[in-house]
């Protein structure tokens, strides 16, 4: 199971990258196991207005749907234009080409309740 | 004698296997089960243009033998058991006395006098029960004999040319719905040409110690067909583009096999009383007062279990099943209509819609099966 170490993570099994003000977020791998085959990822448009921990998108999948939650409070500047097409990306690359949302933080401050890599991991070896 | 933890699933003959094969492994009705090995719809897909391997060891089997074992399941059961030739099998209900059902089952006849009954796994206990008390009074011996078996299933158009090799019998000597004694890879079993995915495909009833022995030996013998390991995630999507219903969703204790458009499982005409003959002839007489009909999903958003069917923006059912078929590339689901609804919405274009988590998704009715196998039966 990939958890790679440079980037943040939720206990709602996001994960997040900040660079200049930009938050990237995806589901991780543990999620795109925990789901299966993901059919169709529903995400907000560009110019939504997202609140950290507030769901603000799905992801379905042959047997069950999650909800996204957003990480941060911010407004969504993209979402993935492949996804729709092609949503078993979040399986095969959950951290790479199956992105979901770039987010621009509202605020400098780093967000509170990110997790490490290390913290996650501790999570997900709980989950189990 | 260790005390089973009744809090823990039970391990089939196979677990092995399926920790070796990395399975993702769940609790279904107190089995640990595999759901899927990788990609529950490249399972789905393998089943459909080359075969599948399951293990469903879960399943509960039951004997009933004796003089009196025809006369006890037609009296116990819908259905004629008594007209069924030895070595054939068919597919009926236990029902209450109020007509409702209380599982699906098949029945294979494996003598005049031996018929093994097979049970979902989450009935097991309750068929058990039921038929132990509906044969008291007929010269008749019913036994739990689940843990006597593994059932391993092989599925899809090339189940046939894998197993034939290995198999003591001619598989095109054994027809559709019929069973008989073979060996496979050596090992005694029973062989039926039953299943539960719309391919053609069998069933084998192997001793719990053969288990592993048999699996390996498809798995080897179909490793350059195409066989895949296929969970019971992909076992739900085959049967429901196959039209076939599942306890617990579209059957349960407030359903009638008529309700279920399954009325042809229930035998009238047979001699003699059976438990639920008089609700049943009720019901057959008596207006549909709901409908099992197939839905297509108009949108990706998957119609599912529990959510309202709605005709012109009334609700007027209830999905039963639903999940994103691979074969057909949309969303498909089973529910029950009102039927005045139903009616209306088969000559409509539209006005049909799921409520999917709050949000009104159309939908348009389509005949059940969604999927038919283009290859004929023997």
């Amino acid at each position: 199971m990939s958890i790679p170490e440079n980037l943040m993570y939720t206990a709602e099994h996001e994960w997040v990258a900040i660079e200049g003000g930009v938050a990237s977020v995806g589901i991780t791998d543990f999620a795109q196991q925990a789901l299966g085959d993901v059919v169709y990822v529903s995400v907000p448009a560009a110019g939504t207005e997202v609140t950290a921990g507030e769901p603000c998108g799905e992801v379905e999948s042959t047997k069950s749907v999650s909800d996204i939650y957003s990480p941060v409070d911010g407004e969504v500047l993209e979402s993935n234009p492949e996804i729709d097409d092609d949503p078993g990306l979040v399986n095969t690359d959950p951290y790479g080409a199956g992105w979901l949302l770039k987010i621009r933080l509202s605020d400098d401050a780093e967000p509170a309740g990110l997790l490490t890599a290390e913290e996650y991991t501790a999570l997900t070896k709980e989950a189990e | 004698m260790t005390t089973p933890d009744p809090a823990k699933p039970r391990d089939t003959p196979l677990r092995g296997v399926h920790d070796r094969l990395g399975a993702s492994m769940t609790d279904f009705a107190g089995w640990l089960m595999p759901l899927r090995y990788h990609s529950e719809t490249a399972e789905h897909r393998a089943v459909r243009t080359a075969a599948g391997l399951f293990d469903l060891s879960h399943m509960g089997e039951i004997s009933v033998r004796g003089p009196g074992a025809a006369a006890a399941l037609d009296y116990a059961l819908v259905g004629e058991l008594s007209a069924v030739p030895p070595g054939r099998a068919r597919y009926t209900m236990i029902c209450a006395a109020d007509g409702g059902i209380l599982d699906d089952l098949i029945v294979y006849r494996l003598a005049a006098e031996e018929f093994l009954v097979v049970a979902n796994a989450a009935n097991t206990g309750v068929v058990l029960a039921a038929l132990t008390e509906r044969a008291a009074g007929h010269d008749a011996g019913v036994t739990d004999q689940t843990d006597g078996y593994a059932l391993i299933a092989i599925q899809g158009p090339a189940a046939a040319g894998i197993l034939g090799p290995l198999a003591s019998v001619r598989l095109d000597g054994v027809r559709y719905y019929a069973s008989q004694p073979a060996t496979v890879a050596g090992r005694d079993i029973l062989l039926a040409r039953t299943g539960y995915t719309g391919e053609d495909g069998f069933e084998l009833f192997t001793g719990p110690a053969d288990a592993e022995h048999v699996w390996s030996a498809l798995a080897a013998a179909g490793a350059g067909a195409g066989l895949v390991p296929a969970g019971l995630a992909a076992r739900d999507t085959l049967r429901l583009e196959a039209g076939m219903p599942l306890y617990g969703n579209e059957l349960g204790p407030d359903i009638t096999p008529f309700d279920a458009g399954l009325g042809r499982v229930v035998k009238l005409g047979k001699a003699g009383d059976f438990v639920g003959r008089d609700a049943l002839a009720a019901a057959a007489a008596a207006a549909p007062r709901r409908v099992l009909v197939g839905l297509l999903g108009g949108t990706r958003r998957v119609p599912r279990h529990g959510y309202p069917v709605l005709w012109d923006g009334q609700r007027c059912g209830e999905v039963t099943s639903g999940a994103p078929s691979p074969t057909l590339g949309v969303p498909i689901a089973m529910a029950y209509l009102e039927p005045a609804a139903a009616r209306a919405a088969e000559t409509a274009a539209d006005g049909l819609a799921v409520d999917v988590r709050g949000r009104a998704e159309p939908a348009r009715l389509t005949p059940l099966p969604f999927y038919h196998r283009t290859s004929s039966r023997t």
